[in-house]
Formats: C-alpha cells, sequence, structure tokens
C-alpha cells in the first residue's frame, strides 16, 4: 500500500490548487489522481476566454489558466496520476483507484481532498418525448468534440438551456460554421451571464427564446427536428405555441450535477440542495480528514472562485495532517431562506482561525435587495445590492470576532426584497 | 439615431441608452449606473472589438487540433474574415503555448497564438 | 450463397433458434436488417420473466411460458446473461380484486405454475415495504424473475457463431422467390439461397410471409413507452410488480432490473400497420406511466429517471392473440415464428425448441454434429471481480486498468472484448447493449466520446464513421479543419 500524507482525487482547476496550496502549508507528500490523460480537468476543453479576471487579473481561455497550475505543480515534488480512476473511499481513508500502468493502486493517506467536478445532466433527466436519434448530446460533450477532436457533431443546431456552456457553444458551432437557429430557456430568465448574452448570441444574432422549451424530438436514426412550445408560470408548454424547428443536433445545457458518487459511498453527508458534501469553514466534510471544493462541492460559475475555495480546502487540509485539526463538533450552523438556496459553508467552527466568506445563491432575479445575515434576530450583516440572479454566486464575509460573540450557534441569510 | 444595450461590464446589466449624432458619435449615455457603463456604450458604437478563440490543425500532434486566440481583442466585424485565415493555417507540432501561429491576421494587429500545447 | 436454412430476424427468438440449429449438421444463415443483433422488440420490452398465470390455459402462449419460465435459469447460467429469480406479484387493490386474483390463480394452475400463493396484505407489505396503503393482498408467483433481453439474444448469437452459424447484418430482406424446391432471398446486402426459411421478423413477419404469398396473419405494432430510474431508487422495489388486471385493462408494471435500475411500464397503444420503425416516446405515452406508478408505490419519483423509451410488440390482428409457430400453409418449408408478443422473451428457450421440433418434422435428413458447443466464453464484467482478481487481470492486459465509463465502472478492455466478439458490437448502442458503457446516470455524457474514439480505432473507421445504431445516425461529421 502506497501511504501520503494527502490524496487529492481530480486534477482540474480545484485539485490542482488545493494541492499546491497544501504543499505551500508544508505538506510533504501529496499525490494528485486524475481520471482523464492530462491534469487541467474541464478547462482543457474550455477554449474561451473570461478565465482568470478575479485571481489573476487579466483575461486568458480555459487551457491557459489551467497551465499556469499546471506548470506550478510540475515545479513542485507533487505527485500526479493520470489516466486514474478512484474507485472507493474506504474506512481510515484509503482511497482504492484504478489505471492501467499501476493495475489496482491501494492509498492510504492522512488526509483527502474530494475535487472531482460536476457533470451535465442528461437528455433522459429531462423527460423530453420523442425518438432516439443521434444527434442530442450535452453542449459539452459537443465542446469535447469541436475543441479537442476537431470534428462537428451537427450543421443546423437548437440549443436548450442557456446556461454559460451552452451560449459559449452557440458562439463556437457558429464560427465553425454551423447554423445555430435559437437558444430555448425554459426559465423567464437566462441562467448564463449577460456578458455571454451579448457576445455569443447578439454578436451574432441568434434568438434567445425565454420561457420556451423543447417538447419533442424527431427523426428516426439522426435527429431531423424539434418541436419547440413556449411554457406558463408553472413551466407547463401552452397548447398552441407549438412550433416545429429543423435541425440535425440538439445539444442540452440544462444544468450541472456534482459528481458525488465516491463522497456518497464513503457515507459523507450531503446537502440536498447543492447536492455537495455539507461542509465547515475550512471545507472539511462529515468525515474527519476528507474535504471538499470546487465544482463537487457546489457548482460554481467562476475558475476563479473555484480557485479560492480550493484554496482553503488545501490550507484546512494542511492543518488537518499537522495535527492541528481546527476544533470540530462545536459549530454555529449555517442556512438560507427568504430567497436564499443553499449557503456553503453550511458550518462554521464556534472559534474559527479567522473571518469567513459565505457563498450562497438565490433562487431568482432579484433588484434593489438587502442581504441579510442574523443570528437569533440580532443582524451581522446587511447590505441593498441592486441586483441578485440565480446565475451569479454572491458571498458575504462574517467577521471572525462577530462569530465569535454569537449567543445562539446558529446563522441565517435572507433576503429582504422592496415592498412594491 | 438611438441604440439600446445591456451593460456587460458588471453583472448588475444596466439597460443603457446611447444616442448618436449622424456620423456615429456618441453624443450621450444613459441608464449606466457607473463610469464603465459610459465607455462600454461609447466601445460598443465606435468601435466594438472582441477576443476571438478557435483551433488550428495541427500536424503530427497527440492532439488534431491546438487551441488559439488573438493576442488582442480584434475588431467585432473582422470575426469571421479571421475565422478564414484561421480555417485555412495548418501548424506542426510540437507547439507551445504562446506560439505566434499567424501574425498580424487579416490586418488587424493581432497574432493568433496558440493557448495550450501539442 | 446456398444455405441449408435462413432465419430472419436477429431478435430473442431467431437467436435462441439459430442457437439450437447451430447444433445440427447444417449450414445456418441468420440475416438481420439492421446494424445489430436484439434491435428491436428485443432491446426495448419488460424484460421479465413472467410465472405464466396470464394466458389462456391450452394456447401454445401458456405451454410455452411456463416451459420457458422454467428453462430461463439454466440458459442464464449456461450463457453467462444475467437473470434473478426474484418472483412476481400481482397487487389488489379491493376486494373484487382479491376475487381476480383468485381466477389467476386457477388459471396458472391450469397452466402448471409451480408454487403460487395469495398473500395478505401483510406479508405483501413485508415484501415490498413503499407499497401502497390501498394494496389489500397480492399473488405471489416465485417462478418469475427478470433476465437482459437484449443480453440473452447476443449471448445466444455469440454461441451459434462458434458453431460456425453466419450471421449477416444490415441485410433486411426484400423479396422472396420460391423455385427449384430453394427459396431465393433478396437482401440489401445480396442474394441467398435457402432449403429451409424461418420467420422470426418481430413486427415484420407479416411482411416477410407475405413475399412466399402467405397472407393469413397481419401485425399491429402495439407500442409501450417506458422509464428507467437510476440505481439509487433500487430500494423502493424488490419483486416484479403487477396491477390486478381489470376493466381498464393490465395496466403497467414495476421492477427491478438484473443491473440494479427500476424500470417501469408499458403502455400499450395499438399503431397504424405502417408505423413500424416508430419508437417515439410520447408526452401521453409517458404522463401515463407516471401516473400509474403512483397508484402502485406512491413515492416513487420519475425525478430519478434516466431514460425513457418505447418499443413494439408484435400483436397479431384479427382476433387470434395466440403465438403462430407454424409452417406456412403457402409452402411448409417456410415455418413463421409470428405473433410473439408477451410472454415472448420468457418463452424464447421454449419458442427455440418448440420451433425445431416442428423443423425435425418438416426436415428429419440432418442429424446432430460431431462437435458442438452450449455456451460462449464469459464476458468480464471488472466491476463484478474482486479487487484481488481485478489486480491479476490488470497485469495480464493493462487496458482492464482504464475506466472508460464512469458511471457504471466500465473499462477500455471491455469495450474492446464486446467489439472483437464473434458478431461483435459495431456501433455506440451495441457497446452500450454489450458492457453498459453509456447506460448509467450521465448517460454516455463523459463517455460517449471516448467509446466513439475506440470504435473507430478498432473498426478502422475515421470518428466519424462511427454511429449510434447504424445506417444513418452518425454522430460526428466532417472535421473542423
Amino acid at each position: 500500500m502506497l501511504k501520503y500524507d494527502l490524496v487529492v482525487i481530480g486534477g482540474g482547476p480545484a485539485g490542482m490548487a488545493a494541492a499546491l496550496k497544501a504543499k505551500e502549508c508544508g505538506v510533504k507528500k501529496i499525490l494528485i489522481l486524475e481520471r482523464a490523460e492530462t491534469l487541467g480537468g474541464i478547462l482543457e476543453q474550455c477554449i474561451h476566454a473570461g478565465f482568470g479576471l478575479h485571481y489573476f487579473g487579466e483575461e486568458l481561455t480555459g487551457p491557459e489558466y489551467a497551465h499556469r497550475f499546471i506548470e506550478q505543480v510540475q515545479q513542485t515534488d507533487i505527485d500526479v496520476k493520470v489516466d486514474t480512476m478512484v474507485l472507493e473511499i474506504r474506512t481510515g481513508n484509503v482511497v482504492v483507484a484504478t489505471n492501467n500502468i499501476d493495475g489496482m493502486l491501494e492509498i492510504s493517506a492522512t488526509a483527502i481532498i474530494l475535487a472531482m467536478g460536476c457533470r451535465e445532466r442528461p437528455r433522459g433527466a429531462l423527460d423530453i418525448p420523442g425518438s432516439r436519434a443521434s444527434g442530442i448530446m450535452t453542449a459539452g460533450t459537443a465542446q469535447k468534440y469541436v475543441n479537442l477532436d476537431g470534428y462537428m457533431p451537427g450543421k443546423k443546431i437548437v440549443i436548450l438551456g442557456s446556461g454559460d456552456i451552452g451560449l459559449i457553444m452557440a458562439r463556437r458551432m457558429t464560427l465553425e460554421g454551423a447554423k445555430v437557429e435559437m437558444v430555448c430557456e425554459l426559465m423567464p430568465f437566462s441562467g448564463g451571464l449577460q456578458r455571454n448574452i451579448t457576445q455569443c448570441l447578439d454578436d451574432l444574432g441568434i434568438p434567445l427564446k425565454l420561457s420556451c422549451t423543447v417538447i419533442q424530438t424527431h427523426g428516426i436514426e439522426r435527429l431531423e427536428g424539434v418541436t419547440i412550445a413556449n411554457v406558463d408560470e408553472n413551466r407547463r408548454p401552452i397548447p398552441g405555441t407549438e412550433q416545429y424547428v429543423e435541425c440535425d443536433t440538439l445539444l442540452l445545457s440544462v444544468g450541472l450535477i456534482p459528481e458525488n458518487e465516491l463522497t456518497r459511498m464513503a457515507g459523507i453527508i450531503i446537502d440536498p440542495v447543492t447536492n455537495g458534501a455539507i461542509v465547515d469553514e475550512n471545507r472539511q466534510t462529515s468525515r474527519p480528514g476528507i474535504f471538499a471544493c470546487g465544482n463537487v462541492l457546489q457548482v460554481h460559475d467562476l475558475v476563479d472562485y473555484v480557485t479560492a475555495e480550493s484554496q482553503i480546502a488545501g490550507e484546512g487540509a494542511a492543518a488537518y495532517i499537522a495535527n492541528r485539526p481546527r476544533g470540530r463538533n462545536h459549530y454555529v450552523s449555517v442556512s438560507g431562506k427568504d430567497g436564499v438556496r443553499y449557503v456553503v459553508p453550511q458550518n462554521i467552527n464556534e472559534n474559527p482561525d479567522g473571518d469567513v466568506k459565505l457563498y450562497f445563491r438565490v433562487a431568482d432575479v432579484f433588484r434593489n435587495t438587502k442581504i441579510i445575515v442574523e443570528s437569533d434576530g440580532k443582524v451581522l450583516y446587511s447590505k441593498k445590492k441592486p441586483k441578485l440572479a440565480p446565475g451569479e454566486m454572491e458571498y458575504v464575509i462574517i467577521k471572525a470576532d462577530d462569530i465569535r460573540a454569537l449567543e445562539k450557534k446558529q446563522l441565517t441569510v435572507r433576503l429582504e426584497v422592496p415592498t412594491k | 439615431m438611438t441604440r439600446d444595450m445591456i451593460c456587460v461590464s458588471c453583472p448588475i446589466g444596466c439597460a443603457l441608452h446611447v444616442e448618436l449624432d449622424d456620423a456615429g458619435k456618441v453624443v450621450s449615455v444613459s441608464g449606466n449606473t457607473c463610469k464603465r457603463g459610459e465607455k462600454y456604450a461609447i466601445d460598443e458604437c465606435t468601435n466594438p472589438v472582441r477576443m476571438l478563440t478557435s483551433t488550428i490543425r495541427v500536424n503530427g500532434g497527440v492532439l488534431p487540433v491546438v487551441p488559439v486566440k488573438t493576442s488582442v481583442p480584434i475588431p467585432k466585424g473582422k470575426m469571421f474574415e479571421c475565422m478564414k485565415a484561421i480555417n485555412n493555417e495548418v501548424a506542426d507540432a510540437p507547439i507551445k503555448l504562446g506560439d505566434v501561429l499567424i501574425a498580424n491576421v487579416c490586418d488587424t494587429g493581432a497574432d493568433i497564438i496558440a493557448t495550450n500545447e501539442v | 450463397m446456398q444455405y441449408d436454412v435462413v432465419v430472419i430476424g436477429a431478435g430473442v427468438c431467431g437467436a435462441m433458434i439459430t442457437r439450437e440449429l447451430s447444433k445440427l449438421d447444417l449450414k445456418v444463415l441468420l440475416l438481420e436488417k439492421c446494424n445489430d443483433v436484439a434491435m428491436g422488440t428485443s432491446k426495448a420490452n419488460s424484460a421479465i420473466v413472467h410465472a405464466g398465470f396470464d394466458a389462456e390455459p391450452g394456447t401454445l402462449k401458456a405451454k410455452l411460458n411456463v416451459q420457458g419460465a422454467s428453462l430461463m435459469a439454466y440458459y442464464c447460467n449456461k450463457l453467462h446473461v444475467p437473470y434473478k429469480n426474484i418472483g412476481s406479484l400481482v397487487v389488489a387493490y379491493s376486494w373484487d380484486d382479491m376475487k381476480t386474483l383468485d381466477e389467476l390463480f386457477e388459471r396458472g394452475f391450469a397452466n402448471g405454475v409451480p408454487n403460487m400463493d395469495i398473500i395478505s396484505q401483510e406479508r405483501l407489505r413485508d415484501m415490498e415495504p413503499y407499497i401502497s396503503e390501498e394494496a389489500v393482498g397480492a399473488l405471489w408467483a416465485p417462478t418469475a424473475g427478470i433476465v437482459s433481453p437484449y443480453e440473452l439474444t447476443i449471448a445466444a448469437v455469440e454461441n451459434a457463431v462458434l458453431n460456425g452459424a453466419r450471421v449477416k447484418r444490415n441485410s433486411g430482406v426484400f423479396a422472396i422467390e420460391q423455385k427449384d424446391g430453394m427459396f431465393i432471398l433478396s437482401t440489401a446486402s445480396g442474394v441467398v439461397k435457402a432449403k429451409y426459411v424461418i420467420n422470426c421478423a418481430g413486427v415484420f413477419a407479416d411482411q416477410i410471409a407475405k413475399m412466399i404469398g402467405d397472407d393469413s396473419f397481419r401485425i399491429i405494432p402495439r407500442k409501450g413507452e417506458y422509464y428507467l430510474l437510476d440505481k439509487n431508487e433500487k430500494k423502493m422495489v424488490n419483486h416484479v410488480l403487477f396491477h390486478c388486471p381489470s376493466k381498464m385493462g393490465k395496466g403497467i408494471l414495476i421492477t427491478p432490473t438484473v443491473h440494479g435500475n427500476v424500470l417501469m411500464g408499458p403502455t400499450a397503444i395499438d399503431l397504424d400497420f405502417d408505423s413500424k420503425l416508430d419508437v417515439d416516446t410520447t408526452i401521453d405515452g409517458l404522463n401515463t406511466v407516471k401516473n400509474d406508478v403512483r397508484t402502485v408505490i406512491p413515492a416513487l419519483s420519475t425525478r430519478n429517471c434516466i431514460t425513457s423509451f418505447a418499443g413494439l410488440r408484435a400483436h397479431i390482428a384479427d382476433g387470434n392473440s395466440d403465438f403462430l409457430i407454424a409452417p406456412s400453409k403457402a409452402n411448409d418449408h417456410f415455418i413463421n415464428v409470428a405473433g410473439i408478443e408477451s410472454p415472448g422473451l420468457t418463452a424464447a428457450p421454449a419458442i427455440a425448441r418448440y420451433v425445431m421440433s416442428i423443423f425435425g418434422e418438416v426436415a428429419p435428413q440432418y442429424q446432430r454434429k460431431e462437435h458442438y458447443d452450449t455456451t460462449r466464453p464469459e464476458p468480464i464484467h471488472v466491476n463484478e471481480l474482486s479487487n484481488e482478481e481485478r489486480k491479476a487481470l490488470v497485469e495480464k492486459d493493462k487496458r482492464y486498468g482504464r475506466i472508460i465509463c464512469r458511471c457504471e465502472g466500465i473499462t477500455e478492455g471491455e469495450i474492446i472484448d464486446a467489439i472483437k466478439a464473434p458478431c461483435g458490437a459495431r456501433d455506440v448502442d451495441g457497446v452500450k447493449r454489450r458492457t453498459r458503457a453509456g447506460m448509467g446516470r450521465c448517460q454516455g455524457g463523459f463517455c460517449g466520446s471516448k467509446v466513439v474514439e475506440i470504435l473507430a480505432r478498432e473498426l478502422g473507421e475515421d470518428m466519424n464513421e462511427v454511429t449510434k445504431f447504424g445506417n444513418d445516425s452518425v454522430i460526428l461529421y466532417e472535421r473542423t479543419k
């Protein structure tokens, strides 16, 4: 059995940032396990620009952002095993993995960081009736085909879902010569960044149809078309609004799901809203010595935030390994209400080492709305924001002293919407 | 002449209203809540630029294509012309990140540079 | 090419019959119009083994069902096909329903179904903790079970090929000429001659029969729609659960699958005679399934659905509801195996034996070969191995250490095995049916492109020649550059 101080599962932006931070904090033996053939994770296929504005203060493409971390990892003595799939995390923090060089691997670790990322919601979960024709795939799969394999997955495209990957692919496919007929969005607003709507759709004259969905796919072998329809406020198709759109490809960009199969198998408690582990401010999960960060913990919209979160996990894991576990079991519990869908971390040590950033997402588009953090009726933080949207992750900083002074070990983040 | 647009400088997304004279010069910008909004409106109306990213075919590499970008943003109207130049180019492996694969693409002053290794 | 026997249609019956024929000293060819075997009814059905209380006593359906149910365990074990003898429950919701259960019991008894029992509400709840509160009792049939229908078909074909049978795919039959005691079949891949023909063409069996002047029956495609749920719903159902048949029809069933998912369906909608390719799912059909499920297991949610699909059953029109398995009146060297709707999958092993007895009468000249196999090599399923076995395997062949499908844990080695097998996979869906790669909760989102890459490499094709299931179902178009 191999022995490491820290095993990081996933070599994308989250895993690399966590490992590098742990190294910087003095952890000696670190191993990154990555299932793809290279480090970098999903960034390798995200060849568009827009990464790094917060973290590096300049605009990079996905591979460039990844490259900066890959280079740093290569300059350290962090071990990396690519093309390696983790099968199981056993009790006592033993990681079982397989690859085609070592065969089966058993690695004993003092601490583990989960950084497996997320996957796209597939067609089946959407329940779109129709044929089994080819030409229906997630936007991310299409992105891999176009950007890494160098093939066009279609010529006449309809995109369902206006998440950022869908918007980015609308532009990519158009630049590569395809005709993108439209982007349909079930909700009355887009979940993507405005910048992407402007530069990926408006620039190229691609219509964005809000409150609209695909209700049927057509074509026996290759997709030949889809039927779209407008939906009412309960997201049900409105009879009479059906329209047939000829296309050979339907790309789906309808949400991301954290990949927590390993986490669940390991018996770690999962937050039903984020679909990620419940963590404390060091990103430690319910299993001592196991930490989580990046999209496996909560789906982020900016890789810069992933990096920041992963550094917290790396530092937390380093402290745990140095046998300075930051106090557990004496937690302040954190929750969201009144328009706040979830808050990460869900727990904070009652005597934290420093100020704590609470990340959260809202359930709808809100304007001129106050964010309030309170405990037992006492307001700790309050700030008015001109706009809040489900597609943009927000955060507030709570002072360590304020947390220490709490009488009731409970914090709530909520919104106060202006009365009309 | 007037133009309406949504500012993308920050997540607030102010609805901007721009007045232009006959020569296409910006007379006034309204709807913005900060200075960046005004600059965005003027840039979009006078000289809109975009970063262009794509891939270039590679000979003899592990992957068949290498991702590329323009070294600086190019005029929005030149995107498809630059795509043609990118599509006609073939590069030989090995390619390093930052390698210039096309210099001064379509006279835009921007180079096409590799954004990954192949 | 000249053959002794041509079997038309590589569904479960055609496959099992070809396997039996491959034991005889003759030349047999299995013709299939699609790019793979098991592409019709055999890939989209309830995947269950019926105990045999549904069919009218005295019918072929009744006889072959009960025989098939008792043969299935042996055949699946022999051919290394997943099968589980979990038993079935017909659930009653009223005292009227309980009376119907008595009738079913009597019918089953007459058909020879062993060990049935009508069980109490309490015992039912014990066996199915999530069953509706309204349920008052059930008919328990312990000989029922679940099976993987396409894997059974594939296994039977592989066994037949190893015994010397030939399989031609993409070879739909469009005309049959009868000359000098021979059948001359025009197919999409050329002309073949045969002394005997066995018509296992499923929903198209009537059209094939017509080619020799036999228009004694017509097949209606009866559509059934299904939902397949994620493995995390596994705990919700332990047995094959049927509705008690009522005026409203048989209703849908809910069952675990051999791979640990939950399957629910089917609906039953008769389509036009010319809609034999229509396997579209519909809003109405899927809603019917959804609503029906709630009455059986209210807590079961389609939110955890990973896919939905539809299949067609070959239903004989004009009243006759029994299997039609007999030499054609137009030419007794042409044997019809038609109208094989439920319980056709269960009956398939018995159907094959029954067809062989008919064939033995019309063609008594063929003897058994000196040597033949009754199995195929056991496919390697890496995730069913212990860590030690896995270690040893990867040491022998590294490709079993490279996971391609994350959700189901399928390795590159297994995918290559599926492609290299006798009558191996030629498309993405073929790989999926043989290995389960792409059948998990991400539905090929991650592994799809890798499977395309492996297929292209192993078949010597370009990636944009690889299809989902043959013909025009290409996945990629031209290169970007």
